[in-house]
């Protein structure tokens, strides 16, 4: 058997991770099996690791192709490989297959925590923009009811928007 | 600075006395941050990386929570310090690997610590004693709401702070305790128990080796997903986690105590006479060892031995720690005979076990 990394040398470290209802095998060889910190004491590599090697898979699946992040030239095949991304760009670049891997790996596929003070102002821009744009499509389907609805959510996000600006 | 000349032998880690400690060592939170517009470290050629550390490295010194803190570029710290840090849960075996371009920041007392270009930009991490989540949280939080004001974080509104690895995506928050659990494990209710953990999506590892085989009965518990619920959500999920840990624990050792209490009493003696007579101590045997001592401790057969003291020798007795206070350099054979002279110094005071006064 070969290690999953370097593909060259003999497995040597098998690994086992259950999360949630999926199991996840991994083998290594010693020498990956150092450099990806198995036994490290914060444990933190490890565990991406493991999510990692099994989503790339899915994520090629989904995307079917090639596919290159324009800002730093990453690809899908140093993402299989290294299941890390180049740059925060290929967020963008990848999203082709990102919700399949995000879906394997996390509890939703949108965030809802913390928000850098300077773009607090901005998400809430494009939030009512988005609302805007139901809006219009509400008037234009002649569904009052829910156009009202989102005139009302529009007008709160904009109060609130104007109370922290002061 | 020189690294040696920082570092005190009484640190965060090692102070917890309340009751919950007995079982939760410490707690920690961690968060990964990115800067826009620049490649990943991993991904980074070396002169960008050296670019972003100088762009990081005086934001992060400048934070009044780590004022008068140890910093240092990666390439002017030796093999065996990166080590020492390494043993203190500091930097990561994979952090202690890299060289110029990276660089690790910390406070006096180790509770903060920042690693720059280890996988993302910046990893920084907040460390408490005992079971202490919440105030890990406010702090870290308010670190990286101090930070966030000098750099310019990659943020997307509907992914949050991009990472380079997507297991970290979103919140890019890992939470984690270190619990001491030799009634779990003594009771071979151990993997039972990790397995149901798991279940619930978090990650639970030997903290010195995996599942029973873990070294001196220690494990760390820490979440796995990170996006989709926000931080607030993934500390109290992991809080409920640890308490119900703790009542296991607490359940498995009074088990043990009414249905084998002679076969404990009887380890504990074992461990405190092997610790305390040896010539000769493996690292492994040593941390079994100390976590039998522990136990004795929390079961109150030990006066005048505090816990304190033993999380400390978990520490110093790791192979880092003793070539420090040697010259020379140690083999391995060397390290376990200084390691028995300095757990049997240690442990020259400290008077034989009782049995505990309602045994």
């Amino acid at each position: 058997m070969k290690c999953n990394v370097c593909k060259e040398n003999e497995a040597t470290v098998h690994l086992t991770q259950i999360v949630g209802e999926k199991m996840q095998k991994v083998d290594l060889c010693e020498e990956c099996s150092k450099e990806k910190g198995v036994g490290d004491p914060t444990g933190f590599s490890l565990a991406d690791m493991l999510l990692g090697l099994g989503a790339s898979q899915e994520m090629e699946e989904a995307a079917g192709g090639d596919l290159k992040c324009p800002t730093c030239g990453y690809t899908n095949a140093d993402f299989k490989k290294a299941g890390r991304f180049g740059c925060p760009d290929c967020y963008q670049a990848f999203s082709a297959g990102l919700d399949a891997l995000l879906k394997s790996m996390h509890k939703g596929l949108t965030h809802t925590g913390k928000t850098p003070s300077r773009r607090r102002g901005s998400s809430q821009a494009k939030r009512i923009k988005s609302l805007e744009k139901k809006l219009e499509k509400a008037i234009a389907a002649e569904d009052f009811e829910s156009a009202a609805d989102l005139r009302d959510q529009i007008k709160a996000l904009k109060v609130g928007a104007e109370e922290t600006k002061e | 600075m020189k690294l040696a000349d920082f570092l005190t032998s009484h640190f965060v880690a090692s102070e917890g006395s309340a009751s919950e400690d007995r079982i939760v060592m410490s707690s920690r939170i961690r968060l990964a941050r990115n800067l826009t517009g620049h490649f990943f470290p991993t991904w980074a050629k070396k002169n960008d990386r050296v670019k972003t550390l100088e762009l990081i490295r005086p934001a992060v010194e400048s934070l009044p929570q780590l004022d008068g803190a140890f910093s240092s570029s990666l390439d002017k710290l030796n093999s065996m310090e990166k080590q020492t840090l390494v043993e203190r849960h500091l930097i990561s075996r994979e952090h202690a690997a890299k060289g110029a371009g990276s660089g690790v920041v910390f406070n006096q007392d180790e509770s903060i610590c920042v690693m720059i270009n280890e996988e993302d930009h910046l990893r920084m991490q907040v460390l408490k004693s005992g079971l202490n989540l919440s105030d890990a949280w406010t702090e870290v939080d308010a670190l990286d709401s101090a930070l966030e004001s000098k750099l310019d974080y990659a943020f997307s509104d509907e992914l949050g702070y991009l990472t380079a690895c997507p297991t970290n995506l979103g919140t890019a928050i890992r939470v984690s305790a270190m619990l001491h659990l030799p009634g779990l494990v003594l009771s071979e209710q151990i993997n039972k128990i990790i397995n149901s953990v798991t279940k619930l999506g978090h990650a639970v590892r030997g903290l010195y080796g995996e599942g029973t085989e873990a070294h001196g009965h220690v494990f760390q518990v820490s979440n796995q997903m990170t996006l989709g619920e926000s931080e607030g959500q993934i500390v109290e999920r992991l809080g409920k986690v640890l308490k119900q840990l703790i009542e296991h624990e607490e359940n498995a050792r009074a088990t043990l105590l009414e249905s084998k209490a002679s076969t404990v009493y009887d380890q504990i003696g074992r461990a405190y006479g092997t610790l305390s007579n040896a010539h000769i101590v493996a690292s492994k045997e040593a941390m079994n060892l100390l976590s039998l001592l522990r136990l004795g401790v929390d079961l109150g057969m030990f006066t005048g031995l505090d816990r304190g003291v033993i999380d400390e020798l978990f520490l110093i007795t790791q192979p880092a720690h003793l070539q420090n206070q040697h010259s020379g350099k140690l083999g391995a054979e060397e390290r376990d005979v200084l390691r028995a002279k300095m757990l049997r110094d240690r442990l020259k005071k400290v008077k034989r076990p009782n049995l505990p006064k309602n045994a």
